[in-house]
C-alpha cells in the first residue's frame, strides 16, 4: 500500500481536541446549568446591581456624597431635611446623605476588588503554571515562598506596609494583590499536576511542541475554570479587606466615601445615630453575599467534588 | 516518621527566616529607614547622626544580620512612643490576644461541629437549611460591622454586656462571638461536607447493612475520618483568628497585641510593629507545626511517608 500523503501536517492529523479551550457550545451548556441554580443567579443579580450602582453613581445617587450641610446633620432614616428633601437612610454627622454615600462607596470597593484580584490572579496563575509544570526546585522555591506568605497575619502586614508607604490607591491595590496569590497558585498548580500526565499533553510533546506552547495552548485553558472560581470567591474577600483598611483609616482617603470609612465614622455615633454604621455595613454584607453565592454556584456547577 | 518531623521542623525554621526578612524589610520600603523612624521635622544633620547611631550606613546584609540576631534574643529595639523595649510591650499583651483567639476558636468549635454534623445527618431539612444560610451570612459579614452591631444591640440598647475592656467573662462574650463567627461558619460548612462525604462511603453502608444502629455508626466511623480536614482547617483558622484579632481588639478596646500594633502604626512606632508581626507569625508557625504533628496521629498514611 502507498504510505499516507505527507502533505497533511501531522499536528492536524492527530486529534488534540481534548486539550483545546472549551468550545462555544460548551460555554452555553455551562451557562444554562449555572442559571438553573437559583441562588447563584440571585447572587449574580445582586452583583450586577452593585456594579451598575458603582458605574452610574453620579446619576443614581441624587445627592452629592461630599457636600456638607451641618444644619442637616444626623437626620433619622426616612426623614426630610430643612429643604424638604427626603433621606431614605438618613444623614451623617456632616449632613451628607447616607444612601448617596453608600452608592458612591461601591466604587472604591469594586475598583480595589477587580484590580487586586487581577494582580493576584495573574501572579498566582503564573506561579501555579510554572510550579506545577516544571516541578523540581522551582516548585520547592515557590511553595516555600507561599509558606512564608501564609505565616503572616495578613492584615497586620498590610497595615504596616501601608503605614510606611502611605495610603494611596495603587499602594493598597498592590499590597492586597501581592498578598493573595497563594490560593490561585495552589489551585492552578493542582490542576496542572493532574493535566501534565494526560495524553494530549504527551501527544503535544511528541509532536515537538515546546514547553511554552504546551503550557499556553493546552494546559492553561484547562486550568482556567478552577482559577475562575477562586477569583470570584477571592473578590469577596478583597472587598472585605478593603473596607477593613478603610475602617482603620488606611484605605482610600476622605473625602471619597468608602463603606469602611463610613463605618468608622458611624462607630462614634453608635449610641445616638445607629443608622450611620448600620447601612454601610449592610452594603458590604449584601455585596459579599452576592459574590459568595455566585462563586459557590460556579464551583458547584463546574465540579461539586472540587475541594475549593 | 522521625524524618518527616525533622523535615517539618527544618521547613518551619526556613519560614521563620523568611518572616524575619520581610519584617526587617518593612523599614526599608521607602529606601531610607531613618526618615521612617524620625519625625517629619527632623533636620538633615539629625537624620545623618541618627543613621550613624543606628547603623543604617552599614551594608544591607550586616543590618539584616544584626536584626535577625537581635530578634532571636528578643531585642527589637526601644518603642519610639513608650520608651520601653518593644519586645516587652508585645509579650505583655500576648496573653490577652491568646485569650480572645482561644475563646473565639472554642465558640466556633462548640457551635460549628454539632451544627455541621446535624446538618449532614438531617440533610435538606429545615435545620440544614437554616444552618447553611447562617453559615453563608457568617462568611459574608465583615467582622468589624458585626462587632459594632453587637455593641449596638447588647450594650447600647439593652445594656446587657460591656462594650470594651477586658476583665470578667462578660467582657469576653461579645469580642469572642465577633471574632469567632467567620470561623464558625467555615467549620460548619466543612464539617457538613466532610460528614456527607464520609457518610456516603461504602463502609458506612456496610455497617448499616449489618444492622448497626445509627448513633454508633455516625460517631465512631464518620467523625474520626471527618476530623482530619477539620484539624487542618483549625490550624489555618488560627492564623485567621490571630489576624482578625487586630480589628476586633480595636473595636472592643481589648488590650491585646492587635490593638497595640494598630496604635503603633498610627504612631509610626515601627520597632513595636516589627516585634508584633514577628512574634505573631512565629506563634502561627509553631501552632501549625504542632497541628501537623497531631495530624500524623490522626492519619496513619502520613506516618509512612
Amino acid at each position: 500500500m502507498d504510505p499516507a500523503p505527507i502533505s497533511v501536517p501531522l499536528s492536524r492529523a492527530v486529534d488534540l481536541s481534548a486539550g483545546r479551550a472549551p468550545a462555544p457550545r460548551e460555554w452555553a451548556l455551562f451557562a444554562r446549568r449555572l442559571a438553573r441554580r437559583r441562588t447563584a443567579l440571585f447572587g449574580l443579580v445582586v452583583v450586577m446591581i452593585v456594579i451598575v450602582a458603582a458605574l452610574g453613581a453620579s446619576w443614581i445617587a441624587g445627592y452629592d456624597p461630599t457636600e456638607q450641610d451641618i444644619t442637616n446633620r444626623l437626620r433619622a432614616p426616612g426623614s426630610q431635611d430643612a429643604a424638604g428633601r427626603a433621606h431614605l437612610f438618613g444623614t451623617d454627622h456632616l449632613g451628607r446623605d447616607i444612601l448617596a454615600r453608600m452608592i458612591f462607596g461601591a466604587r472604591p470597593a469594586l475598583m480595589v476588588g477587580f484590580a487586586a484580584v487581577a494582580i493576584s490572579g495573574v501572579l498566582g496563575m503564573m506561579v501555579g503554571l510554572l510550579s506545577g509544570y516544571f516541578g523540581g526546585w522551582i516548585d520547592d522555591v515557590f511553595m516555600r515562598l507561599a509558606d512564608v506568605q501564609l505565616a503572616f497575619p495578613f492584615i497586620l502586614l498590610a497595615i504596616a506596609v501601608i503605614g510606611v508607604l502611605g495610603p494611596s490607591l495603587p499602594v493598597i491595590i498592590v499590597v492586597i494583590g501581592v498578598s493573595s496569590w497563594v490560593v490561585y497558585a495552589r489551585v492552578v498548580r493542582g490542576a496542572v499536576l493532574s493535566l501534565r500526565e494526560r495524553e494530549f499533553v504527551q501527544a503535544a510533546h511528541a509532536l515537538g511542541s515546546r514547553d511554552g506552547r504546551v503550557l499556553l495552548r493546552h494546559i492553561l485553558p484547562n486550568a482556567f475554570t478552577p482559577w475562575l472560581v477562586v477569583a470570584t470567591l477571592d473578590m469577596a474577600r478583597v472587598i472585605v479587606i478593603e473596607s477593613a483598611l478603610s475602617f482603620l483609616g488606611l484605605g482610600v482617603q476622605p473625602p471619597t466615601p468608602t463603606w469602611g470609612g463610613m463605618l468608622a465614622d458611624g462607630r462614634v455615633y453608635i449610641s445616638t445615630a445607629w443608622w450611620l454604621a448600620t447601612f454601610p455595613g449592610l452594603a458590604i454584607l449584601v455585596t459579599v453575599l452576592g459574590i459568595n453565592l455566585f462563586g459557590d454556584g460556579l464551583r458547584d456547577t463546574l465540579d461539586p467534588r472540587l475541594k475549593l | 516518621m522521625k524524618i518527616y518531623l525533622a523535615r517539618r521542623l527544618a521547613q518551619s525554621l526556613l519560614v521563620l527566616l523568611g518572616v524575619s526578612f520581610v519584617v526587617f524589610f518593612i523599614l526599608y520600603l521607602t529606601g531610607d529607614p531613618a526618615l521612617v523612624l524620625l519625625p517629619p521635622d527632623a533636620s538633615a544633620e539629625d537624620v545623618q547622626k541618627f543613621r550613624e547611631v543606628m547603623g543604617f550606613n552599614d551594608p544591607f546584609i550586616v543590618q539584616y544580620g544584626r536584626f535577625f540576631l537581635g530578634a532571636l534574643r528578643g531585642d527589637f529595639g526601644q518603642s519610639v512612643r513608650h520608651g520601653e523595649p518593644a519586645f516587652n510591650l508585645v509579650i505583655e499583651r500576648m496573653p490577652a490576644t491568646f485569650e480572645l483567639s482561644g475563646a473565639a476558636l472554642l465558640v466556633a468549635l462548640c457551635l460549628a461541629i454539632p451544627a455541621g454534623i446535624v446538618s449532614a445527618v438531617r440533610r435538606n431539612t429545615v435545620i440544614d437549611y437554616i444552618s447553611t444560610v447562617v453559615a453563608l451570612l457568617g462568611q459574608s459579614m465583615p467582622t468589624f460591622w458585626l462587632g459594632i452591631m453587637l455593641i449596638l444591640v447588647f450594650s447600647v440598647q439593652f445594656n446587657l454586656l460591656p462594650s470594651s475592656g477586658r476583665g470578667t467573662l462578660e467582657h469576653l462574650v461579645l469580642p469572642a462571638i465577633t471574632l469567632g463567627l467567620f470561623t464558625t461558619a467555615r467549620i460548619t460548612r466543612l464539617t457538613r461536607s466532610g460528614m456527607l462525604e464520609v457518610l456516603s462511603q461504602d463502609y458506612i453502608r456496610t455497617a448499616r447493612a449489618k444492622g448497626v444502629s445509627d448513633p454508633p455508626v455516625v460517631w465512631k466511623h464518620a467523625l474520626k475520618n471527618a476530623a482530619i480536614p477539620i484539624v487542618t482547617i483549625v490550624g489555618i483558622e488560627l492564623g485567621t483568628l490571630l489576624g482578625g484579632s487586630v480589628i476586633t481588639e480595636t473595636i472592643f478596646a481589648w488590650p491585646g497585641v492587635g490593638r497595640l500594633s494598630v496604635q503603633a502604626i498610627y504612631n509610626r512606632d515601627y520597632p513595636v510593629v516589627q516585634a508584633a508581626v514577628f512574634l505573631l507569625s512565629s506563634t502561627f508557625v509553631l501552632v501549625n507545626l504542632v497541628v501537623d504533628v497531631l495530624y500524623t496521629y490522626l492519619d496513619p498514611r502520613i506516618r509512612l511517608r
